[in-house]
């Protein structure tokens, strides 16, 4: 299980396109060819506004979640960089 | 419930790889919000022209000839700028072969330029070493080989003779170009099911992805399914192998019926038509499914006006396929959870209801209801063939020289200039 550091910038990998949808969102690796769902809007809130935040953290506080909420998000965010959809941003 | 879902069950629905055991029903999974559709599909199949080389036995869709009713370059562009408008990640291009078309590339290219990512399905007789080299050099486009042999002999039976160098040759020039990862795709069948592991061999050579797919009844499919259509002894042994190699081979969610065997398979186990997949023709026609090529499962037409967007969103047969499914007579079996009862196309086209059991029900109840049909002339045909009209050589290994009468019959007039542009040149009343 990769573990995403919350302290950290990060941003969509360039070829990854997002698709927001009711339940949530698709986004889809034009390198890898995989895709993703996002089962949860705040969810994709918080990927569609990591490329502006200084750190994860500040993303997920911005989209409103709660500190007891934090670890399922930050395991969501691990799960999305294990798949190459996010990288490192030089901040 | 969780918040993300990077190895969903519904990723095999579009060709990425099948993933572990499919997770067990709860409440929120993905399956049931993708029962009522999506905005938009989440991929789907365009086939370009009925136009083909061969003459496959088990074409979906009958192809062979060109309709001269095809959506032109510009039509085909406009398609795609919907389908960048819809956030359609990628298309499944296919046919007929559709590399003949004169503006394949063209196509692909523009398709690429617009963020549709391409997966095309070739029979490989356009995969030249130069072909090869540009495929490579391009980020949004996937290659898929046809080969439904392992051998010659058992791929040229179904797919025609000198089908099999075909492909190997394509196979050949991807991998001497550095094309890695692209796919082969294999209709199992009856004959090819013992050859799993070669197939595998073959894709681990030319370091390629083995994408099993099921025979369906449709098109030409029809014609041979009793013949080629796995033994129910066989089934077993496809299961296993698929369960053993679970996250290297993909199977485009083909094979949710035989999750009754045990655990689910991974997969969307749900029918995605019209809900998350569906097919436009070379005609511009929208089917709910690549596998029903068939006026009733015909949705609306991409010339029509609000073009794809409006017939995905709006069209009554989407709407109404956008419903859960009810099991009917299988709502009481323990396993319709997973295998939802099977594929709408197969039972389709063999006559059975759609609220039955599969005709490949694992559990025999298909074949059951197969002896119990009524009228077997009553069977649905598929819609429109464009088949060549001259049969192909026989099947089976050795071919006769054709014999040829030839006759001189003197012209009453002077021919008609090939640059005569004038359609009743040459016609005398």
């Amino acid at each position: 299980m990769v573990t995403l550091d919350l302290d950290t910038a990060w941003d969509l990998h360039p070829q990854v396109s997002v698709r927001p949808e009711p339940f949530g969102a698709l986004l889809y690796h034009f390198g890898t060819r995989k895709l993703s769902f996002l089962k949860d809007r705040t969810l994709l809130s918080v990927v569609q506004s990591l490329s502006a935040a200084p750190s994860a953290r500040d993303a997920c506080t911005g989209a409103g979640i709660s500190a007891a909420d934090l670890p399922r998000y930050q395991q969501a965010l691990g799960t999305l960089l294990a798949s190459s959809m996010l990288v490192e941003r030089a901040s | 419930m969780t918040i993300l879902e990077s190895r969903p069950n519904a990723r095999s629905a579009f060709g990425a790889p099948a993933g572990t055991a499919a997770a067990p029903p709860k409440p929120g999974r993905l399956v049931d919000l993708f029962e009522y559709g999506l905005d938009s599909p989440i991929c789907l199949t365009w086939e370009l022209t009925y136009a083909c080389n061969l003459s496959c036995v088990h074409c979906l869709s009958s192809s062979g000839r060109r309709d001269p009713r095809e959506l032109t370059t510009d039509e085909c562009k406009a398609v795609i700028d919907e389908l960048e408008r819809m956030q359609v990640f990628y298309v499944n291009i296919g046919g007929g072969e559709p590399t003949v078309r004169p503006d394949f590339w063209e196509l692909v290219d523009y398709a690429s330029e617009h963020h549709v990512g391409v997966k095309f399905s070739t029979n490989g007789v356009k995969i030249t070493p130069e072909v090869a080299q540009r495929l490579v050099d391009s980020d949004y486009v996937d290659v898929q080989i046809s080969l439904d042999g392992a051998t010659a002999e058992v791929n040229d039976h179904v797919r025609g003779p000198g089908s099999y160098d075909t492909a190997m040759r394509a196979m050949q020039n991807l991998f001497d170009a550095g094309f890695e990862n692209f796919k082969i795709s294999v209709v199992c069948t009856r004959q090819n099911l013992p050859q799993l592991d070669e197939f595998k061999a073959i894709a681990d050579k030319y370091k390629a992805q083995l994408r099993l797919t099921r025979l369906r009844p449709s098109g030409r499919g029809a014609d041979v399914w009793e013949e080629l259509h796995p033994l129910a002894s066989q089934q077993r042994g496809l299961y296993d192998w698929l369960v053993a190699h679970g996250d290297n081979v993909l199977t485009g969610d083909s094979f949710f019926h035989l999750s009754a065997y045990g655990e689910a398979l991974p997969g969307l186990n749900l029918c995605g038509a019209g809900r998350v997949v569906c097919l436009i023709d070379p005609v511009g026609d929208v089917y709910a499914c690549p596998f029903a090529i068939h006026d009733d499962f015909l949705a609306g037409n991409v010339r029509s006006e609000g073009g794809f967007q409006q017939v995905w969103r709006h069209s009554d047969l989407f709407q109404k396929l956008r419903t859960p499914q009810t099991g009917g007579a299988c709502t009481s079996c323990g396993f319709f959870d997973t295998c939802r009862g099977g594929c709408m196309a197969a039972k389709f086209f063999t006559g059975l209801p759609l609220d039955g059991p599969d005709p490949e029900c694992v559990r025999g109840f298909g074949e059951d209801a197969l002896t119990k049909r009524k009228e077997v002339d009553s069977i649905p045909k598929p819609d429109g063939d464009h088949s060549h009209r001259i049969p192909r050589e026989p099947r089976s290994a050795g071919s006769r020289p054709v014999s040829l009468t030839l006759s001189l019959r003197r012209p009453e007039s002077p021919p008609v200039s090939a640059c005569e542009d004038n359609p009743l040149a040459g016609f005398r009343p």
